[in-house]
């Protein structure tokens, strides 16, 4: 039973590594997004098109690190699109983002069927677990680049957002568009460009998903992750580190179901594979206040009441 | 600017249109013709530039935009066979959509229907499955639509009580029980559910031929059809001719305004929501008692989305759904035949929906733009 557990537990760890790395990239997109006072809900779309734009390239090409900058490419597109339909009169960020995802994966579903059949390269990863005997353990470390990068890019976004001109642009357009008006910034084009560069972001997650965990491209491929990465970053208060974080606690749940079945509890499989979707509803009960905005929400965001 | 989002999904619908004193019967008359059919004009034009750029795209890749349209109307709406075809597919669009509309009406962006749908087709054929052959099959068909109704209501009922209750952002909730609602299915479909001598697909217990809701006489559609549209429009009389509806409209217009009124916000906020969940759960009895017969993972086909785009064509007004719902019902039924004849993958249908929501919302920047349109310009100046 206590081996049992033990095996659990680093399934958990190797999983919540693997399963996490996807949610850090959308979440810190859509950080920097809601930084600038947009929601972007549509990076669902831009996850699964940039699965797939990631794996046709890497199919094409040989070259998965090609896969890796097409798909943020392809996400940045989305994102621009979403940020210009956005920064016209009238139009609500919310529904943009709903019919952007809808968009987003009916063009992936259009273009990825010839793609479902071949083995594209995928990427490497770096055995981190070389001093143990143990392989479930070393398989558990066997860590993709893209999860350090992710981690770095959460360091470089909390330092940029807090101590450079860019960082204090961003987030004056999204907590005051007036006092960013006044101060002679052009807020739209503001929005626009952080919501491409958080296109790039959830694209290049959209990478990990096809080219290195599950490591194939399928319709079913994302269910969900980008949404919950919206969330994600309610919970972590807009701040990139606190991302990072809430990422791998999702990560680990996400590796629950998979991580039980392989000790043979296959009951309630399902209910493990909810898991994240509700822990990220209790997240979100549990955060949200019906009488005051989220501690530290940008003041521009529509989600305020 | 952005925009407000409540005030953009507020200004949707004809709704409140207060009377300008003076303006006399006829002036009236003409005034409203006026503003209105900017709400017709405006997503038509959206749904012609769609179809334009979607051509462009057709063409790009080599098929003949001809060719598409021709087989949209030849599988959805040419022949008896393929009209009727569309009418059922359209009865859970029309019902999907209502569940999108009644919360939007209130200033929510509720995508729920899908959870809903699943959950409630799932609710009803579970209740059915002890009932087979003891309960006579009106009395079980009558227990299976409460029973899926309530399921539905409950569910997206759950994610307006945590918007009013807990501020909990109920977009995204919506649309994080719908993964949940599947998943719940799955559970019991395989688990305790399931029905053993059936060893391909993993379902409930069929209901057998004999419980199995009607067709409308003399057609081949089912009876979710007529119940689709006389919610539609017992729903618009709702909204638009009742105390509810005025006080549900002023939730929608000002929050503030409803709650220093002493409007009951979060009791009409939970009712609407409910309202859109049992819309939903009500598509999903039909699915599984007049089209599945069991439920199982093809409940969730994607009604649920698209009759977001629905209620978003038809501005979130009950009546306007109706043709709308029928149109893209025409278009699912057709995906088959061009999939088939234009050798295009199944997801043309979604990218062509999804590009004519993009351009949709594209369209909402045009409200207020056109002088025609315009309300205090009738007879003097033209």
């Amino acid at each position: 039973m206590n081996a049992a557990i033990v095996t659990v537990l680093i399934a958990m760890l190797g999983g919540a590594i693997r399963v996490s790395t996807p949610f850090m990239f959308v979440a810190l997109g859509e950080c920097l997004t809601e930084k600038s006072g947009r929601v972007n809900l549509g990076l669902e779309g831009t996850l699964v098109l940039g699965a797939m734009v990631a794996y046709a390239t890497s199919y094409h090409t040989g070259s998965p690190w090609a896969g890796v900058l097409a798909a943020g490419v392809a996400g940045s597109a989305l994102g621009a699109m979403h940020g210009s339909i956005c920064s016209l009169k009238r139009v609500n960020d919310v529904a943009v983002g709903i019919a952007m995802m809808l968009f987003g994966v009916g063009v992936a579903f259009f273009f990825g069927k010839p793609y479902i059949q071949p083995t594209a390269p995928r990427l490497g990863s770096i055995p981190l677990g070389g001093f143990s005997d143990d392989p479930s353990l070393r398989s558990a470390l066997d860590v993709n680049p893209l999860f350090f990068v992710g981690i770095l890019v959460a360091f470089l976004m909390a330092w940029a957002l807090a101590n450079t001109r860019v960082g204090l642009v961003v987030r004056t357009v999204g907590d005051s568009a007036a006092a960013a008006l006044a101060m002679g910034l052009n807020v739209n084009r503001v929005r626009i460009l952080a919501t491409t560069v958080g296109g790039f972001l959830a694209g290049v997650g959209g990478a990990f998903l096809s080219l290195s965990y599950p490591g194939s491209w399928n319709q079913g491929l994302s269910s969900g992750q980008g949404l919950m990465a919206v969330a994600l970053v309610i919970f972590a208060r807009w701040n990139p580190l606190r991302c990072v974080a809430a990422a791998l606690l999702f990560g680990g749940a996400g590796a629950l179901g998979p991580a039980l079945q392989s000790v043979g509890v296959t009951q309630g499989y399902y209910f493990f594979n909810a898991a994240p979707y509700i822990l990220t509803l209790g997240i979100m009960i549990a955060t949200s206040s019906a009488t005051r905005a989220t501690r530290d929400m940008p003041g521009e965001l529509s989600m305020a009441r | 600017m952005a925009a407000p989002a409540q005030g953009a999904v507020a200004s949707a619908g004809p709704g409140p249109e207060i009377a300008r004193p003076a303006a006399g019967a006829r002036g009236e008359l003409v005034r409203r013709m006026r503003t209105n059919a900017e709400y017709v004009v405006i997503p038509a034009i959206a749904l012609i530039a769609a179809g334009l750029v979607f051509a462009v795209f057709l063409l790009a890749i080599g098929r003949s935009p001809i060719d598409f349209v021709d087989y949209v109307w030849r599988g959805g709406f040419g022949t008896a066979f393929s009209l009727q075809n569309t009418l059922q597919r359209s009865a859970p669009l029309i019902l999907t959509a209502l569940a999108v509309a009644i919360p939007a009406r209130i200033g929510l962006i509720m995508i729920g229907g899908e959870g809903a749908l699943v959950l409630g087709g799932f609710a009803a054929a579970a209740i059915a499955t002890p009932m087979i052959g003891v309960v006579p099959p009106f009395l079980t068909l009558i227990v299976m639509f409460v029973v899926g109704a309530a399921v539905g209501a409950m569910w997206v009922g759950f994610a307006g009580f945590l918007r009013y209750a807990r501020g909990v952002n109920e977009t995204i909730a919506s649309l994080l029980l719908n993964y949940v609602g599947i998943a719940i299915m799955n559970f019991f479909v395989e688990g305790v559910l399931r029905d053993l001598s059936n060893p391909n697909k993993p379902s409930t217990k069929p209901i057998g031929e004999a419980y199995m809701v009607g067709k409308i006489p003399g057609t081949d559609v089912h009876w979710g059809f007529a119940v689709g549209i006389l919610l539609a429009i017992l729903l618009q009389i709702l909204m638009s001719r009742t105390t509810f509806g005025f006080a549900a409209r002023i939730v929608g217009g000002n929050m503030r305004a409803a709650l220093a009124q002493g409007l009951p916000v979060g009791k009409i906020m939970v009712a609407c929501t409910m309202i859109a969940g049992a819309c939903a759960g009500i598509a999903g009895f039909y699915e599984v008692a007049a089209i599945q017969g069991r439920a199982n993972a093809s409940l969730a086909a994607g009604y649920g989305f698209t009759g977001i785009l629905v209620s978003f064509l038809a501005r979130h007004n009950p009546i306007a759904i109706v043709p709308v719902a029928i149109l893209f019902g025409g278009l699912v039924a057709s995906g088959g035949l061009i999939q088939r004849r234009m050798d295009l993958p199944d997801a043309t249908v979604l990218v062509l929906q999804g590009l004519i929501f993009v351009v949709l919302l594209i369209s909402e920047t045009l409200y207020g733009r056109f002088a025609i349109f315009r309300a205090n310009e009738t007879k003097e100046r033209t």
